[in-house]
């Protein structure tokens, strides 16, 4: 079934964005793309308008930093309810600059989880009606669940972990 | 500004008075953020014309705990803990979804049993959540007795959770893997009794306000909702359903051997208070068939947790006895289990929607990232919208009936 969806959705992309598609793969029986950060918004609103994909569901919106700190990501699991199907996009983008325009206009739910992942990961959403902190307090000035910022202070050593290698 | 002329201009064309004679304007109040009849802490600053509402602005995060960081840091038999947090009415549906989630990472297939008992607990959280919901709408329209009523109910639900668990309200029931410890004689007894006895007093608790004219005056047509604007704000769940879409991901995507049961999802048509407390009382009465399936088809013979020696502590004799059983008893209080590398999403149906857990392990012993997928926070979005136009008790009932828990809201 996952196979089926992502041979499906990969063939309808391929299709309409000659690039922009970067990644097609299937972990976890989950059928998941990556999309370039200029070509999101237009993938998006295709998966949502294409008669025959239909993702009319935006079911999460998260952000995500990658392993060498260097790379931000946004990712998006959508949702056909009529034929039952899933799929995650994600993209990509430099911690130098990261924006990537918004998805409100396409789903009116993505307001707040945008403004969730700009609170946590200082994700510009380009085009957002109302881009500013939610969960946290106004005046923070970083993004905490950035990688650079370890949860507990990093001058205590009476709990170190050291020990197991780690 | 342009509103405020506005207002003027109608105001002087109803009441025939002079326009320069008018002076009015809105006022602002903010309802909350501990406010009585918002039942946590929820700050609203509306902008009103008397008792209309104009303009609804929420503001969110005042429980914030920053979850999402925390189980960055702990292994993953740590982090049910932290689920029971997130929907506090609730919580063994959380922290299913959440072991769920790691055995689907881990790979493991848990006994039919397990998915039996499971389905069991779940479906007790979810009249106990449904009916904390219900019964304060009840409160919120000025009918207190539905409450006091019904409330017993939830206490015996809550005695369940206490003979399985030791715990009431944050249960942390269940391991990965299966539960804990065999349901003693004494859980069934008083599954067997709130089976028996829990329909006589739902019954009466309809009839106190499914029918009663105040109730329905009160609730219907109030924080309506259409199909189409339910689905671009991401409602899931009764809320969701209210509205007349059947999404449930009980049946979509079933889990823990949903398939196997027989039920019917309720839905409603004009997605107000009334269709969702309908929706609401009728799934109390799904969860109870279902339960009553589960008992009746339970696998016998079967053990109550599955073999993942990893994740799942052995029994206190054989860590005592046993060197393999000792060293795993200390990988696992050390969380010291690795897991492979991964990235998984898994839902649930929770009490107000689809709870989605999304994980992505690097192969370390805690989670690279993860995130929850919190129904609440994702359709309280849409209350200003609801609320637009109408009337300050109005608005509280709608947010009482969108059952918006401040633990889920703000994670």
């Amino acid at each position: 079934m996952s196979q089926e969806i992502l041979d499906k959705v990969n063939a309808k992309l391929k299709e309409k964005f000659e690039s922009g598609i970067e990644h097609a793969e299937l972990p976890y029986d989950f059928a998941t793309f990556t999309v370039s950060k200029e070509k999101i918004h237009e993938v998006l609103s295709f998966l949502k308008s294409d008669p025959d994909l239909n993702f009319h569901f935006l079911t999460d919106l998260t952000g995500f930093q990658t392993e060498d700190e260097k790379h931000l990501g946004v990712i998006y699991h959508l949702h056909n309810m009529v034929k039952n199907m899933r799929i995650r996009v994600k993209t990509f983008f430099p911690m130098s600059n990261p924006e990537i325009p918004s998805a409100v206009d396409i789903w009116a739910g993505a307001n707040w989880m945008e403004r969730e992942t700009y609170d946590f990961y200082g994700v510009k959403f380009k085009g957002h009606p109302n881009l500013k902190r939610i969960l946290n307090v106004d005046e923070m000035d970083i993004f905490p669940l950035r990688k650079e910022y370890p949860l507990e202070d990093q001058s205590r050593d009476d709990k170190s972990d050291k020990m197991f290698g780690r | 500004m342009a509103k405020k002329e506005n207002i003027k201009k109608e105001t002087a064309k109803s009441s025939g008075l002079p326009e320069d004679t008018i002076e009015k304007e809105l006022s602002i109040l903010n309802l909350g953020p501990t406010h009585p009849a918002t039942h946590g802490i929820f700050q609203n600053v509306l902008k009103m014309d008397g008792e209309i509402i104009h303009e609804a602005t929420p503001t969110v995060g005042y429980i914030h705990r920053a979850f999402e960081k925390l189980a960055e840091r702990r292994p993953y038999n740590q982090i049910t803990p932290i689920t029971d947090r997130l929907n506090y009415c609730s919580s063994p549906i959380n922290n299913m979804g959440w072991h769920m989630t790691v055995e689907k990472l881990i790979n493991v297939q848990v006994p039919k049993r397990v998915e039996y008992m499971r389905v069991i607990i779940m479906e007790l959280a979810r009249i106990a959540d449904h009916l904390i919901c219900n019964s304060v709408i009840g409160v919120d329209t000025g009918a207190m007795t539905g409450f006091l009523y019904i409330f017993q109910w939830r206490e015996k639900i809550y005695d369940i959770y206490e003979s399985i668990c030791g715990a009431r309200l944050t249960t942390n029931i269940g391991r990965i893997g299966g539960f804990e410890r065999e349901w003693s004689p004494k859980t069934w007894e008083l599954i067997h009794n709130f089976l028996k006895e829990y329909p006589k007093g739902l019954k009466e608790f309809s009839n106190l306000l499914e029918r009663n004219t105040i109730f329905m005056d009160r609730t219907v047509n109030c924080g309506p909702i259409s199909a189409d604007m339910a689905l671009d704000y991401g409602f899931t769940g009764p809320n969701l359903r209210a509205a007349g879409v059947d999404y449930d991901v009980r049946v979509a995507t079933p889990y823990s051997s949903y398939q196997d049961f027989e039920f019917i999802i309720p839905v409603g048509r004009s997605g107000d208070t009334y269709d969702r407390f309908m929706v609401r009382q009728e799934e109390m009465w799904q969860s109870l068939k279902i339960i009553e399936q589960a008992i009746k088809n339970m696998p016998k013979d079967q053990p109550f947790h599955a073999n993942v020696p990893d994740f799942y502590l052995p029994p206190k004799e054989e860590v005592y006895n046993n060197m393999e059983a000792l060293i795993y008893h200390f990988k696992i209080v050390m969380g010291e289990s690795d897991v492979p590398k991964g990235e998984i999403y898994h839902c649930v149906e929770g009490g107000n929607g689809e709870l989605g857990y999304y994980l992505v392990s690097d192969g370390g012993r805690t989670p690279y990232r993860l995130h929850f997928r919190r129904p609440c926070f994702i359709y309280y979005q849409a209350y200003p919208e609801m609320i637009k136009g109408s009337m300050l008790s109005d608005a509280i009932i709608t947010m009482s009936s969108m059952n918006v828990i401040a633990g889920e809201l703000d994670a």
